[in-house]
Parts: C-alpha cells; structure tokens; sequence
C-alpha cells in the first residue's frame, strides 16, 4: 500500500501551493488514477511518490516503509516509472534499454537476457525489434518498450503520468486493454496519472479526482463516483452521458436475465404455441443440451408435430456475459426486438436480457 | 613565374631531390606535428571536461568559464607565445600551453551544447529508473552529446594543426611540419616551405576524415533514424 498523509508541495518562488494537505491511499495490487484538470498537482503527486520532487511537508509510505529512509535512486530502482514521452534511451537498442535497470542492480548476463526475451512476450513486442534503435519504433512500439523497460525487475510499484498521451485513439485504446490484461497477471500497485475521463474510468479501480492546488475532491470507485458524484466539481468534470459510462463498467453478468422463452427440440408445435401465448410473444428460443440452438417463428410452426423439424434460425444478436452493458444497451437497440440472449463461449445459454434489466443491473452494483 | 613564393627563389619551384634527401627530417616533422597535436587535444579535452563538468552543476560558472576561455581563445597566438617565454621559456611546453589554451573554448563549449541538447524526457526517465547523477552523467548524456562533442573535437583538432606551424617560430624543434615552413621562409627556399604547407592540410583534412569516421563508428544510432514510422 502507498499511502500519503497530509502532503504538501510549494514550490519555490510561488505561494500558492501546487499540492495542499493530500491524503490518500493507494491499496496494494490496484489501479488508482489521478485525473483533474491542468495544475491539479495530479503529476506533482505521482512525482513525490519516487521524489523526483520532494514534498514541503507530510509523509509518503509504501508498505509502510517512508520513502525518504533510503537513498532516493535505490527508492527509485523498486517502483517503475513509465512518462508521456517514453524517454527510451536513444542511443541504446530496445533489448538494452528493457535491461536498464537489471542492469543496474548488477544481475548476471544470462538472467538479464531471459528476463528481457520474456518481457517482449508480456508486453507484445516483436523479437525483431530488440536490435533496433527506439527512432526506428512506432509511438505505440514505443510506449510498449517502455512499458516493458518500467516491468524489467519486476517492480511491486509502477508510476504511469499520461502514458497513453501522445499515441492516437485506436492504440491507445489497444494500450489500456493490454494494461488491464498485464494486470489481470501481475497484481501491481500501479498510481495512473491521465487528463482524460474515460482512460480514468476505465482503467482504475479506484479514481481521485483532483482540483487546482491538489486538493482532493472525491476518491473512489469509478461506479460509486459515477453513481454519487460528491460536489458540482466532480459532476461538471465527469462530464454528460455519467449513465453511460457507469454502464460501461458493469458487465451483463451483473444484470439479471430473463429466462425467457425456450423449449427443446423435442417438444411439439402445441407446446410452442401455448409458451408463446402465455408470454404473449410470436416466437420461441430452441436450447438443446443447454446450448442455444436459434428461435422458431410462429408463422414457421406448420404441420410439424416436432420442433427440431422446424426451421430454426440463428440469432443475429447474441450477447456475452463479459460484456459491459454499454455495449449490451448498444446491441439492444440495435435488434429489431430489442432483446438479446446471453451465451457463453461456448454457446452454453444463460438468458434473455432486455432493457428493464440494464437498469436494473445498473441499481444492483452503485454504489459501492 | 609569377607566384609570391616563386619571388623569393630563383631555383625551380620544387626540388624533388631534396625532397628524397630530406626524407627523415619530413617524416619527423610529420611525426611531431601528429603528436603534438594529440597531446594538445587531448589535454584541452580533459581540461575542458572538468571545466563542462563545473560549469553543468554549478549553472552561474558557465558564463565566467565560457569569458576566460573566450579571452584566452582571442589572444593572439603570436603574443601569447611572447607572453609566456618568460615564464617558461623556449620549450615545448610553451607550445602547449598556448595551443591547449586555444581548445579549451571550443571543446567546453560543445560539451556543455551536448549535454544540454539530451532530451529532459530522456534524463527525467533515467533518474525515474534510479540512475545516480554520475551514472546518468556517464552512461545517458555524454553518450548523447557525443555527436555535438566530436564535432567539437573536430574543430579543435584543425584549429591545432593550422596553429601548431606558428609555434615554429619560438625556435628548434616544436613547431612540427612548422620547422619546415620556416626553414624555406628564412632560406628564400621554395621545397621546404612547400612541403611543410601542403602536409599541414593533408594533415587537416586526414584528422577531420579520421573523426568522422570515429563519429560515425561511436554513434551508430544517430544514423539509423525513422526506416519504420
């Protein structure tokens, strides 16, 4: 765990400070973002953690261990920092600069070259760029070296200031999901400083937002801050559609989900018909074994006396339980029915959402 | 013949045969004007690394370091070899401190222009990573600023070997392809003076090719720039 109390940064030759009285705290293994707007102190306050600036006043601890009880570059050799500009060494080919700090701790060759051959595969990066200069790198290839460069020894602490500033929309997009997907594996305490709402949204587990002058407005899930912005800051900076971008959080697992009409292949047109009378609707869904088969018309039921006989048409929509009901909500509208069924990977059917049950998803998890 | 130099000689504009018979006091010259123009960069190179070093930690140094070599760099060189005969005689080591003298301007400066040239981003990254300064100093900027320190180094060296010949002129033996030169001047003789003229551009331009070359062998990133965006 980081933790901050009561930090406080002026700098010289100025008045007001640049972080007034911060306190926070930063659970091991988690996201936490920092978002606000410019001079908020959002990249002061990650700097103070590897003191790359030193705070006026107050406490920072990881693990309980003040930061200020060792020489800052050893401090700085255990917490991975990873900028806006990369700053790859450019004299240096990207193998050399993924060992940099390997390299510094004094590990031997062979452990620094395995370490470097398993970081290219962590972080995506082609084998064949290891020889390369950083010039000769894409912003994106770029980003991911210097990702892998930050991991190198494997650092319990990563400090990210605005890393996916500078790469254009679509690899940004493909940067935060392989983010989340290390993640997933590494469990690091990774403090994520971004200007941008929906990169704050979607990646941190838990998000600070900060006003001019580093004072703390609101800190906590990005769902609960959705759900209960604390003060007219935090909802004018969260900015519109705040509905939305809570469904984008939730997955349709979360939702409850209509069991919906269905029968097996083997029933008849009789029992068809009956199901669809009682719902009052004009088709039935066909699951097999649990396995979603497709749906029967009404107007396909003729003489028939067996379902399976009948002609069944796949779905055109079907929804996966990972799914965020963004996305679900976006598929619903979309679908000339506006429902849509749940299956699994493997086609296993789980139910029937609907959009009442988007809502009610949305009910059940804030806040938090 | 109408050339200024033909003017002072009335035997044919080069005498090859003395040329053959002089084979040993040409090299030797060569030699030592090679040598000394080693020895002067190289010291002026070390000198003006302590000097850079000052003057990037201590930021208000830089201005009055950069004046006094500036000062130094102005001074006439014939006076200034003057200057210091007194203090240190006919010797070599008059020659040196006077060529040394003139390199520390240069030399400082472009490794000051080098360092400052390395990207922040590079250097907040190396100190993010738990680069000590000195390693970051060693390991991040000069390799960096070496493109702008060789080309420091480059003029340093020419500058050195076109004044080197002027240090002739404090007498025997330490003015290398100098001693040539004046020994045709002081003679009205044509080769001598020829011999020593064209080698000391030959040796200007080999010394700047050399660098190049070690410019391009020591910073192969620097050539290979943008083959994929």
């Amino acid at each position: 765990m980081i933790s901050l109390q009561g930090v406080r940064k002026v700098f010289p030759g100025s008045n007001q400070p640049a972080v007034g009285d911060l306190s926070l705290e930063i659970p091991t293994g988690e996201i936490v973002t920092l978002i606000g707007p410019s001079g908020c102190g959002k990249s002061t306050t990650l700097r103070m953690i590897n003191r790359l600036i030193e705070p006026t006043s107050g406490s920072i601890t990881i693990d309980g261990l003040d930061v200020t009880t060792r020489p800052a570059h050893e401090l700085r050799l255990g917490i991975g920092y990873v900028i806006q500009q990369v700053g790859l060494f450019p004299h240096r080919t990207i193998a050399q600069n993924i060992a940099t700090v390997p390299a510094l701790l004094g590990w031997e060759r062979a452990r620094i070259a395995a370490r470097v051959e398993a970081l290219f595969e962590l972080v995506g990066l082609d084998h064949d760029l290891a020889d390369r200069y950083p010039a000769e790198l894409s912003g994106g290839q770029q980003q991911r070296a210097g990702v892998a460069r930050a991991l190198a020894a494997d650092p319990p602490v990563l400090l990210m200031d605005e890393p996916f500033g500078a790469v254009d929309p679509i690899v940004r997009a493909r940067l935060q999901d392989e983010l989340l997907s290390l993640q997933r594996e590494l469990r690091k305490t990774i403090v994520f400083v971004t200007h941008d709402i929906d990169e704050a949204i979607r990646l941190g587990d838990r998000m600070a937002i900060l006003n001019v002058g580093g004072v703390l407005e609101q800190y906590g899930p990005p769902s609960a801050v959705l759900a209960d912005p604390a003060n007219a800051f935090v909802t004018s900076f969260l900015g519109g559609e705040r509905g939305l971008k809570r469904l984008s959080l939730v997955p349709v697992s979360a939702a409850r989900l209509d069991p919906g009409p269905t029968l097996g292949p083997d029933s008849t047109v009789e029992d068809a018909r009956a199901t669809m009378a009682a719902r009052g609707l004009d088709w039935v869904a066909i699951v097999a074994d649990g396995r979603l088969q497709g749906w029967i018309d009404e107007a396909d039921l003729a003489q028939q006396t067996r379902l399976g006989d009948a002609a069944i048409r796949p779905f055109a929509l079907k929804l996966r339980p990972t799914d965020s009901l963004r996305e679900a909500l976006d598929t619903l509208v979309s679908s000339p029915t506006h429902i849509a069924p749940v299956v699994d990977e493997d086609d296993t059917y789980l139910g029937i959402l609907d959009v009442t049950s988007i809502g009610e998803g949305l009910d059940q998890r804030a806040p938090r | 013949m109408t050339t200024p130099i033909a003017q002072l000689d009335s035997g044919p504009l080069i005498r090859w045969s003395w040329i053959t018979d002089h084979g040993d006091l040409i090299l030797s010259n060569l030699v030592q004007h090679l040598v000394l123009t080693f020895v002067t960069v190289a010291i002026g190179f070390v000198l003006s690394m302590l000097l850079a070093v000052v003057a990037l930690r201590f930021r208000f140094t830089f201005a009055p370091i950069n004046a006094v070599t500036g000062i130094m760099y102005a001074v006439p060189s014939i006076a200034l070899f003057v200057l210091l005969t007194p203090l240190t005689g006919l010797t070599t080591l008059t020659a040196e401190i006077a060529l040394i003298s003139y390199t520390l301007q240069i030399l400082t400066r472009s490794i000051v222009a080098g360092i400052d040239g390395v990207p922040p981003a590079v250097r907040e990254s190396a100190t993010g990573m738990g680069y000590t300064d000195r390693q970051r100093l060693w390991h991040v900027e000069l390799p960096l600023a070496l493109p702008v320190i060789l080309s420091g180094v480059r003029i340093a060296t020419v500058t050195t070997v076109g004044l080197l010949p002027v240090a002739g002129l404090l007498g025997s033996d330490q003015g290398g392809l100098g001693e040539l030169i004046f020994d045709g001047l002081t003679r009205f003789f044509n080769t001598p003076l020829l011999v020593g003229a064209v080698l000391v551009v030959a040796v200007a331009v080999a010394c700047d090719l050399l660098l190049v070359g070690v410019q391009q062998v020591l910073t192969p990133w620097a050539r290979r720039r943008g083959t994929s965006a």
